[in-house]
């Protein structure tokens, strides 16, 4: 008996879903409780699952197509009439074509017949489409293709991941970044450095700029330090940019990622776009926006995207170095501990000064150590002097 | 110095006579170069002033006088040897491909072939199946020698002596239909390059990569397409063998889209090269199927209306470009 697999609604404000994948195929036997494909609502893409058993006859509706709550998305043969059908079958590499049997066994099902899904084949997808939707995280099946021949194109990705909403805390998030992280210390041979760089002439600086300033336009020294890496970054080569395809591709200006901490737990690390180009007064406004809006989750998908090179710090809770995983596909990520005071030899004297410990994790696919030791050295000399910057 | 207004011809001709001046081993030879001027009077003038000695009639032998070439080039002089067509060039295949191409890997190096071959290709006005064929495609699908293609005066003039020290074959194919094309040679232009393609206007929206007298198609067309917001950025190849890939790619990675326009047929031909090698390496930073524009796959016909069809004229470059960047309509 023919069981109709219909839309549920996915909660009491739900109309509608577009269908975004098929975990399943006809032919392919199916238990209460299955995920069977999957829906994109108001809410995000949710997992959809079958509410009877049974053998799947046919899929209705195309990936892609957007259906109303109630309309019939599959038809499963229903376990009942399942044993008719297969009795031993006797060819044993036969192709699993329902044909003969249906118009045999069940003449009321022929006009429901094996049609063979629209569009089964692959979907048309730009090479340059696909290789920023997998960078973007944007699901190219619930896409409309305006390009040649309705092929999905890479501006068709690019407003599908500006519509993204943006990541809120939580399960999905969690997963993001476990499958980054995995994916980070799986393919990338990490290296570490670290150094301490002495605060002290960077600290008076601060001082006497923000004395100057109102209160508004004060900078915290995280700008100070989001300046040198930028700058660094950009001067020498190797840190900035991308890992794709198996070669390194530099990144044309520096877009700085910065590793946010979201209230209700997860992390983000948006980008300050062109940031090797900006004045310390900009750096830190775009800092400030960008931690609210993080917080507020209105980020925008471009600057989820755009990071070349990030910075995360863990200073606020004491931590004296840091030792970062690099977000794939970048190839460094520079740490920032406390600024403490510790004791500091100058000259013949031991003095209290203000210190902090920079470190970086390298993409040893593309840098090696000693490269990896300039980019430190040259980030500390800039935040060591702030003037010569 | 200001810049000073030539055509190509007289361009291809200042080339031959600061070659002729620079080194007395060099002399130009060929059919009716001499007291003709030149079937497209490139020469014109140069039996006067440089004499019969260097500057050759010959028989109307192809095979013969590129096997001159080839021998005086071994013997140590510099040869400039001139073939009236592509087409007729032909002819002397057998002399260009098996001998000079070969000899100096068939030698261990000891015998490399200093010779330099003007041919004048393509379409000119109505000279029919005959005399206005694309053939350097063909050669550039030959190893040991190298296949340069002047669109530009100053390339018209500029190539030829790096050609001249080159120590390998150089095949220079001067575009019949731009002999009377005027332009300005741009001062201390001749670089001596014959490695680099060049773009000749940049663009965001697709890549447009062409060369000789298909450039100036190929440019009349981007005009059009830019007042429709198609921004395509126009490549002159200069050199089809060897082929410059890595300008095709870096401007490919820009615009995420290729147009090849060639003067050549589609199969088999150059732009069959690039699509591939764009295929090969650009993959992942296509937007769209690579498009090609080439002349129609048939002998080029006499009358004036379908000789112009069959080339990849500006009408037929800008549909494809059109259909390419997704603004058909």
């Amino acid at each position: 008996m023919p069981v109709d697999f219909r839309l549920p609604a996915l909660g009491a404000d739900m109309e509608s879903a577009t269908l975004v994948e098929w975990r399943i195929r006809p032919g392919d036997r199916v238990r209460r409780g299955d995920v069977v494909g999957a829906v994109e609502t108001d809410k995000g893409v949710i997992d959809i699952e079958a509410f009877d058993e049974g053998v799947v006859r046919e899929l209705v509706v195309a990936p892609g197509t957007r259906v109303a709550v109630g309309a019939v998305l599959a038809r499963f043969e229903g376990a009942g009439t399942r044993e008719a059908a297969p009795p031993a079958a006797p060819a044993p590499a036969a192709p699993p074509s329902a044909q003969p049997a249906a118009t045999a066994a069940a003449p009321v099902a022929a006009p429901a017949g094996p049609v063979p899904l629209k569009g089964a084949g692959r979907r048309r997808v730009s090479p340059a489409a696909r290789a920023r939707a997998s960078q973007l995280g944007v699901t190219l099946e619930a896409l409309e293709g305006t390009g040649p021949d309705g092929a999905i194109s890479l501006a068709d990705v690019e407003q599908a991941a500006a519509k993204l909403p943006a990541p809120a805390g939580g399960h999905s998030m969690q997963e993001a970044i476990a499958a980054a992280m995995s994916r980070s210390k799986r393919e990338i041979p990490h290296y570490y450095l670290s150094l301490t760089a002495d605060f002290g002439q960077a600290a008076a600086w601060l001082e006497a700029y923000n004395a100057r300033v109102p209160v508004t336009g004060r900078l915290l020294y995280a700008a100070l330090v989001l300046r040198a890496v930028a700058r660094a970054a950009h001067e020498i080569e190797g840190f900035n940019g991308h890992f794709v395809d198996g070669s390194f591709r530099p990144g044309a200006a520096v877009h700085l990622g910065v590793a946010i901490a979201l209230r209700g737990g997860g992390l983000v690390a948006p980008a300050i776009l062109d940031a090797e180009s900006k004045p310390l007064a900009a750096l830190m406004a775009d800092f400030r926006d960008l931690a609210m809006r993080a917080r507020a989750g209105r980020l925008r998908a471009r600057e989820f995207a755009a990071p070349t090179i990030t910075v995360t710090s863990l200073g606020e809770i004491g931590v004296d170095t840091v030792f970062p995983v690099i977000h794939p596909p970048q190839v460094a990520m520079v740490g920032v501990g406390s600024l403490v005071r510790r004791p500091w030899v100058i000259g013949d004297t031991v003095v209290a000064r203000p210190v902090l410990t920079l470190s970086l994790a390298g993409d040893h696919r593309v840098t090696d150590g000693r490269r990896g030791a300039q980019f430190l050295d040259r980030i500390r000399a800039l935040i060591e002097d702030p003037e010569a910057s | 110095m200001s810049s000073t207004t030539i055509t190509y011809r007289e361009a291809v001709r200042e080339g031959l006579r600061e070659a002729l001046r620079a080194d007395p081993r060099t002399f130009l030879m060929g059919e009716d170069v001499g007291h003709y001027g030149g079937c497209f009077a490139v020469s014109k003038g140069l039996l006067a002033e440089f004499g019969g000695e260097r500057i050759r009639d010959t028989p109307l032998s192809e095979a013969t006088f590129v096997g001159a070439g080839i021998g005086a080039a071994l013997g140590g002089v510099r040869p400039i040897v001139e073939i009236m067509t592509s087409n007729f060039s032909l002819l002397a295949l057998d002399q260009i491909v098996n001998t000079a191409a070969t000899l100096c890997h068939m030698s261990g190096g000891q015998f490399p072939v200093p010779l330099v071959i003007r041919i004048a290709t393509g379409v000119g006005r109505q000279l029919a199946a005959q005399h206005s064929h694309s053939f350097e495609g063909w050669y550039a699908h030959v190893p040991g020698m190298r296949i340069v293609t002047p669109a530009t005066v100053d390339d018209a003039r500029g190539m030829l002596a790096p050609a001249l020290a080159s120590p390998d074959p150089v095949l220079i194919f001067e575009a019949i239909s731009l002999y009377n094309m005027e332009g300005e040679l741009t001062p201390g232009a001749a670089s001596g390059d014959l490695d680099h393609a060049r773009v000749m206007r940049p663009g965001r929206s697709l890549t447009m990569v062409t060369y000789s007298a298909s450039l100036w198609r190929g440019l009349e067309a981007a005009t059009t397409l830019a007042s429709e917001g198609i921004e395509a950025e126009v490549i002159d190849l200069r050199t089809l063998r060897p082929l410059d890939t890595a300008t095709i790619l870096a401007s490919v990675q820009r615009t995420h889209r290729l147009l090849v326009v060639d003067e050549g047929w589609r199969s088999g031909g150059i732009s069959a090269e690039i699509l591939a090698r764009v295929a090969e390496q650009g993959f992942y930073d296509l937007d769209a199927p690579p498009a090609r524009v080439c002349t129609e796959e048939v002998p080029i016909p006499y009358p004036r209306h379908l000789e112009e069809a069959a080339l990849p004229n500006a009408a037929r470059i800008v549909l494809a470009a059109r259909e390419l960047a997704g603004h058909a309509r």
